[in-house]
């Protein structure tokens, strides 16, 4: 099985898929468990050793199981994004953020979770906003100034 | 010769494919043959979607990949020719030595062929029936060098290798 909860003992549901390359989403879950404790929000899921239609097969039993409606991918050229986007064409209202960075997905951890007959659709509204923390997370550091290095 | 690499790949457009080789062999078009896909304008946008805006991406069924062939191999920009299975890339090669325009498909590298039914693994990415196998076999004796290679980084493990079990990349 390449998908698993990464939940601790007292975990809370899932509310999206973490999906990528080796990996990627273990890693990922590892540094948020060590940030947050809660890498417990996402179901882990590695494209290792599998082919196009059994990443699709794996990703669809996860959202089923759990009952999720969004999906973090690593690549936009991933396997595990292009099973997602298969999945959309089922499913329009999956909502899939590729190019999922730790900032991102730490702002999905901590977004607010929702009573459970709009857990989804509160899900679906933290992945967007994570994707805008993710996108402005990325950035070349600008180099201090002669001036701020001496201050203070 | 610009098409640099002939690619056996049941996820055909991925992050290896696109990254992994791309970027290195600083590749600008990808050829994907498969006879669905080619078929179906929802599957190439799907394909589309996951390459940079600067990689064309062109698709063909076999027939017509033989017949463009030349055209591809003789872009000024370098290729990477894709298939998601052993049949595919083995009509591709025949139908191009058949048809007698050059360049001929010389060199097939297995990228990734995953675990089915009926299937047995040779490698950590490659699992094959008796058949696809009797295909590699053929395909090789027709003189086509035949290698299992995930990655740029990894060796290319020669198809007696492979067959032969003792492959361990």
């Amino acid at each position: 099985m390449t998908s698993e909860s990464s939940g601790g003992a007292d975990s809370a549901a899932p509310r999206a898929v973490l999906a990528g390359h080796a990996d990627f989403a273990a890693g990922m879950a590892s540094a948020i468990a060590q940030i947050s404790g809660r890498a417990d929000a996402f179901v882990l899921m590695t494209n290792r050793g599998c082919s196009a239609e059994e990443i699709e097969a794996r990703l669809r039993s996860a959202l089923d199981e759990q009952r999720l409606r969004v999906v973090f991918t690593d690549l936009p050229a991933g396997s595990c994004t292009l099973a997602a986007r298969r999945l959309q064409r089922e499913r329009p209202d999956l909502v899939l953020v590729t190019g999922a960075n730790l900032a991102a997905l730490l702002d999905f951890v901590f977004a607010a979770e929702g009573t459970d007959d709009d857990a989804a659709a509160a899900a679906a509204h933290a992945a967007a906003h994570a994707a805008e923390k993710g996108r402005a997370a990325l950035a070349v550091a600008a180099r201090p100034s002669a001036g701020a290095r001496g201050a203070a | 010769m610009p098409l640099e690499l002939y690619r056996i790949d049941d996820r055909l457009i991925h992050g290896q494919v696109v990254v992994g080789w791309g970027r290195p062999l600083d590749i600008g078009f990808i050829v994907l043959v498969d006879d669905e896909v080619a078929a179906s304008e929802w599957e190439q946008e799907l394909y589309r979607m996951g390459v940079p805006p600067e990689m064309d991406v062109f698709f063909h069924g076999v027939d017509d990949a033989v017949a463009a062939h030349a055209r591809y191999a003789n872009d000024r920009r370098r290729g990477i020719l894709l298939t998601g299975d052993i049949d595919t890339m083995a009509r591709l090669v025949d139908g191009v030595r058949r048809s007698g325009t050059p360049p001929q498909i010389l060199a097939v590298n297995l990228g990734g062929v995953h675990h089915r039914v009926g299937r047995a693994q040779r490698m950590r990415y490659v699992f094959l029936t008796p058949d696809e196998e009797a295909e590699l076999r053929a395909l090789a004796g027709r003189g086509v060098q035949i290698t299992a290679q995930d990655v740029p980084s990894a060796r290319p493990v020669p198809l007696d290798e492979l067959l032969a079990g003792r492959a361990t990349a």
